[in-house]
């Protein structure tokens, strides 16, 4: 009896406490930096450059919210996550972003309780396999031995693919992509798979990146996106209209250089906050479109200075272009 | 017969729950329980009503759907549209699998090391002081990792064991004609079983515990009348004959698979992954240095004087080790070696370092990960590891009542 007492007692002190939480925005600000989960390192997406400084293009995300929200695109602390300890550091609070190549999928969305904000990257599983092993697509690869990152969607595609193709393999699962190339580079296993920015990112870092192949087969869709906490909504349009801001600037011609010059367009004026209070309207002051975007640019020159062709990764904007040129990306207006 | 005389009754005060030494310690007893059950309620309470105020609840409805992903080491049928149950119960054989043979290994290991450190030959004892403490001085994970490594490039790559595209012979053959030692495995010949193959490995079975039979009977007739019957050539007997006989008589239903090439890796025959032989020679070689320092404990607590008579009596020096010793020296191995034992079945946990599929790779690895559903997983795997060093615990004291000194 007393106990029950106590335990009611208990859970009304707690129930009290948790209504007192502040919101993300107020406390990244109290904090003074923005905690971004990335990854342990995947090249030209987020990695320690040689000074130590984290580099990529999920990076730049994460800069980007943080120039918009703090005024400051290094009032970042990176905190790197695995496969499989992302979504518990994102759901416990610490961290308050996750900008790490994770898939856009209903139950994480809804069962796990997230908020993707978008999409950054369009992306697709694929596979890597060593040229002498005379492979050209991924249906020849009946009994091969396959690494496969553990934690990953990639895991359940490839399952479903070879069950659909009614063949074998072998699963060899690995806790990081950079022990899975080891691995692969190793021979231990015939075939890696993961998402294919990934795989051409990972292979631009071989020594020989020429003796291996990236099969045409592409098995799923892997919508990559930043993602927040379900139910902080002010922090969820935040983190979202930072990513649209970044890619409505390409659309519109609005570059690092060019912040400062005189518009005639709108559209372009309300976005840098010279026309209109968008900025008012997710608890942020007028300029913070343009500060997000003078971390990096816009989003083509995230792309270009990170992945693009121009850079040892060398991937190709695909999927990944502007809607006016054939690819995905399209934002909804700023108004 | 009457009472004669009752306790005088004290008459009981509140303040004799502090004053009186009867009851103090009963009084500071119940605080204590109080602050325990306080703290316990305290932390569930406030894990309930964080998990309420992020809209999550505790439900296992998951180890129903279908687990979507494959396992490489099957004990028991398994494919991807398996339910998540499934998946957890092919994850806690591999578990036992690999925490059984480790046992047995590490049990191997530390009796020979634990004996031979106290040899007399100066080389072999200082051999074995440096095998038991360079490995029980390295934490087990960095020594699963080294031979993890050094296996998966020591042995051949498979692509040397592959026909080239060219149909000239390959650069590397099975040795013997009947095992690969490959970066993937080790690849050898399995048993096959056709209709009736049971009956013949239930026969050898039972002819091995015939063995042991007769081997009491042995014991016993040795100690009725003084002969010492023959016992290696019957018991050779017992255990080839029946087997044989029963073998021929249905028909021979066990065959041996080779392993054979394929387009990418061997095909039939039973792979042992590199991550298995990894985890399973690591905790085996870790613990063994432990169970070594046991043996050797265990023997030393045996007084010299019992070796000195054994051998006034003219027996051999091997038999008065396996006589007369470590027959006495389990009563002080066993404790400690129980819980070696339980360090290797927690230790295996380490599984997933090297990709091997256990209950923490497949419950709470890929299962906790594509359901999320971490609180659920983790506490079912608190309870499978739990119950495991339980049981094993059970077992071990068991034995150890049945070694122990009997005291008339």
């Amino acid at each position: 009896m007393k106990k029950t007492l106590f335990l009611g007692a208990l859970a009304a002190t707690t129930l009290a406490a948790s209504g007192a939480f502040a919101s993300t925005l107020d406390e990244v600000k109290a904090r003074g930096t923005l905690n971004c989960g990335v990854t342990t390192g995947v090249p030209g997406f987020a990695e320690p450059d040689a000074n130590g400084v984290w580099q990529g293009f999920d990076v730049a995300v994460c800069r980007a919210v943080a120039a918009a929200v703090l005024g400051d695109g290094n009032a970042v602390t990176f905190v790197p996550t695995t496969g499989k300890t992302r979504f518990t550091a994102l759901a416990s609070g610490e961290i308050d972003l996750l900008a790490r190549n994770t898939t856009w999928t209903f139950s994480r969305d809804t069962d796990l309780k997230f908020e993707f904000v978008g999409v950054n990257y369009y992306d697709g599983q694929g596979f890597m396999v060593p040229k002498d092993l005379g492979v050209s697509s991924a249906t020849e690869l009946d009994g091969a031995t396959v690494c496969i990152q553990t934690g990953t969607t990639t895991e359940l595609n490839l399952a479903d693919f070879f069950r659909s193709n009614n063949i074998s393999y072998e699963p060899v699962p690995i806790e990081t992509g950079s022990e899975a190339v080891q691995q692969y580079l190793a021979g231990a296993c015939d075939v890696y798979t993961t998402d294919r920015s990934a795989l051409a990112a990972q292979r631009a870092n071989f020594e020989t990146p020429d003796a291996h192949v990236l099969l045409p087969d592409v098995v799923s869709k892997e919508p990559l996106g930043p993602l927040v906490r379900h139910g902080d909504n002010e922090w969820g349009d935040i983190a979202r209209w930072t990513l649209n801001a970044l890619i409505t600037a390409e659309e519109l011609g609005v570059t690092s250089a060019n912040l400062d010059a005189e518009s005639g367009n709108p559209e372009v004026n309300r976005l840098l906050g010279r026309e209109g209070d968008l900025g008012a309207m997710i608890g942020l002051d007028a300029e913070w479109a343009k500060r997000a975007l003078a971390v990096g640019g816009n989003y083509g020159e995230i792309f270009a200075s990170n992945i693009g062709s121009e850079t040892p990764i060398g991937l190709a904007r695909g999927l990944n272009a502007q809607w006016k040129d054939g690819g995905l990306l399209y934002s909804p207006p700023f108004r | 017969m009457t009472t004669l005389s009752d306790p005088p009754k004290s008459d009981f005060r509140i303040g004799m729950l502090l004053s009186d030494t009867r009851y103090r310690s009963y009084t500071f007893q119940f605080i204590a329980l109080m602050a325990i059950i306080l703290s316990v309620s305290y932390l569930v309470s406030n894990l309930l009503a964080n998990l309420d105020r992020l809209g999550q609840d505790l439900s296992y409805e998951f180890l129903g759907a279908p687990a979507g992903y494959d396992i490489n080491q099957q004990p028991i049928p398994y494919n991807s549209q398996d339910t998540h149950l499934r998946a957890t119960v092919v994850g806690a054989m591999n578990t036992l699998i690999v925490a059984f043979l480790a046992c047995v290994t590490a049990t191997i290991f530390g009796v020979i090391a634990g004996v031979l450190r106290l040899s007399n030959n100066w080389i072999i004892s200082k051999l074995m002081s440096v095998y038991v403490e360079i490995f029980r001085n390295i934490p087990v994970l960095i020594w699963l990792i080294i031979i993890f490594t050094i296996t998966a490039n020591v042995f051949a790559p498979i692509a040397e064991f592959r026909i080239p595209r060219d149909g000239s012979d390959p650069a590397r053959t099975l040795i013997f004609g009947v095992m690969a030692f490959t970066n993937q495995g080790v690849f050898v010949p399995r048993l096959t079983f056709d209709a009736g193959g049971m009956f013949v490995f239930w026969t050898f079975i039972a002819s091995i515990i015939g063995i042991f039979v007769y081997k009491s009977y042995v014991k016993k007739h040795l100690f009725a009348t003084g002969k010492e019957l023959p016992f290696w050539l019957p018991a050779l007997a017992i255990l080839v004959v029946p087997t044989l006989v029963m073998y021929l008589v249905l028909g021979r239903p066990v065959g041996v698979q080779l392993p054979e090439m394929g387009r990418f890796r061997f095909e039939g025959g039973l792979q042992l992954r590199t991550s298995f032989i990894a985890l399973w020679f690591a905790l085996s070689i870790y613990t063994g240095a432990f169970i070594a320092e046991n043996v050797r404990a265990g023997i030393l607590a045996i007084s010299k004087g019992q070796t000195e008579a054994a051998a006034a009596l003219g027996i051999r020096p091997g038999r008065i080790m396996s006589l007369v010793v470590l027959p006495q020296a389990l009563r002080v191995i066993i404790p400690p070696l129980i819980s070696q034992y339980l360090n290797i079945t927690k230790n295996s946990s380490l599984a997933i370092a090297v990709g091997y599929m256990d209950l923490t790779g497949t419950l709470g690895g890929i299962t906790l990960n594509q359901t999320g559903r971490a609180i659920e997983c983790v506490l079912l795997l608190m309870l499978f590891y739990l119950t495991i060093s339980l049981l094993i615990s059970l077992f071990m004291n068991w034995y150890n009542n049945s070694v122990k000194l009997k005291e008339r």
